[in-house]
């Protein structure tokens, strides 16, 4: 789609603009906010590392195969890639564990690879789940938290059915 | 703890499976070559991030962030009815939903405590309340407009646009949203 090409560059600008009718000092506010992606960066690095190593152990033994041979039936039959199930196992657990999952399969399968696709936009389009219902109830005091787990994981599962689906429709 | 039981039982399976296999050879390789592709991973995402996130204080700074919560204001209004009789819920709340469409997580997260701390606080009980509910499952279906850190990771594997998966993001978004809401409707009557 040749529109998504200008998307990015069109975004900069308007929210350069944006900010320059304010008064703002674009520049600065842009090196300021990229000193916080850095900060990101080395925040997520140790977590990549350590996932990432014990992705690699699990990937060389031959377990990762093996789980993904199990559940292939069942991933096929809903239209998901088997080779994504692992994606979909540690989403709703662990942000940084999926991202690391989702680098792997882009990484071994190519990034423009439908699994490579459906991977990220399964990453794209979904929350870790259950982190999120844990920190909001605990910060409010809620002690019964009613239908909201399973509303929740209902919009997973349709997530990443329609990840696969439409991934495939990708240009 | 979570993650110590995932990464504990990551390592554990591959031990096991390699023993039972005769696979245990590939192991110490696989180590030293997890750990490089996560550096290798971390230093190509890095500007991308960085861009992002110099983007995400522009946003900030021009108040694009307050022009798009009035937008979604009538739109969040009939999703939360009894929420949009209180103004201070109501600016939590679409503050919540503008940082989320934004990508801007750690601004999302306080704001969404707050309107929730104070749904509560409304209804006087200890159960969440529907609203409540529906606005966690809100936040647990990630509705973004650019999924900067996805973006990234392509970037930094070598996609030549990134960004080309916008539209399937989008509708897969849309879909899950609507998804989690229609279930939240139908669970509210007997959970």
């Amino acid at each position: 789609m040749a529109l998504t090409n200008y998307l990015v560059p069109a975004l900069l600008l308007l929210a350069a603009a944006s900010a320059l009718r304010k008064r703002a000092d674009v520049y600065g506010t842009l090196i300021e906010g990229g000193r916080e992606g850095l900060k990101l960066t080395a925040a997520i690095l140790p977590s990549l590392v350590m996932l990432l190593t014990a992705l690699a152990l699990l990937r060389e033994s031959g377990a990762l195969d093996a789980l993904t041979r199990l559940l292939a039936p069942a991933a096929k039959a809903v239209g998901i890639p088997p080779e994504t199930v692992p994606l979909l196992l540690v989403r709703p657990f662990s942000g940084s564990a999926a991202l690391a999952v989702g680098a792997e399969l882009m990484a071994v399968h190519g990034p423009e690879s439908l699994i490579g696709r459906t991977a990220a936009v399964m990453l794209g389009s979904t929350e870790t789940t259950f982190y999120t219902v844990s920190v909001y109830f605990s910060a409010a005091g809620i002690r019964k938290s009613r239908f909201a787990v399973p509303a929740a994981l209902t919009a997973d599962a349709a997530g990443f059915l329609a990840a696969a689906f439409f991934a495939r429709l990708l240009p | 703890m979570a993650m110590t039981i995932i990464w504990m039982g990551m390592v554990a399976a591959a031990m096991i499976y390699a023993a039972l296999h005769g696979t245990g050879a590939a192991l110490s390789g696989a180590v030293a070559a997890g750990a490089k592709q996560a550096v290798e991973l971390s230093l190509t995402m890095a500007g991308s991030l960085c861009l992002w996130s110099g983007f995400a204080a522009l946003l900030r700074a021009g108040g694009l962030q307050r022009r798009l919560a009035a937008l979604l204001s009538p739109l969040l209004g009939r999703i939360y009815p009894t929420a949009a009789r209180d103004p201070e819920t109501m600016e939590s709340l679409c503050g919540n939903a503008t940082a989320n469409l934004l990508g801007l997580g750690n601004a999302a997260t306080p704001l969404g405590i707050a309107a929730v701390r104070r749904m509560q606080a409304l209804s006087g009980g200890r159960a969440a309340t529907d609203e409540a509910c529906r606005l966690i499952v809100m936040n647990t279906a990630s509705i973004q407009l650019l999924p900067t850190t996805v973006a990234a990771l392509r970037a930094g594997l070598g996609s030549a646009s990134p960004f080309a998966i916008l539209p399937a993001v989008w509708a897969t978004s849309l879909l899950s949203v609507s998804a989690g809401l229609l279930a939240a409707r139908v669970l509210q009557k007997w959970l």
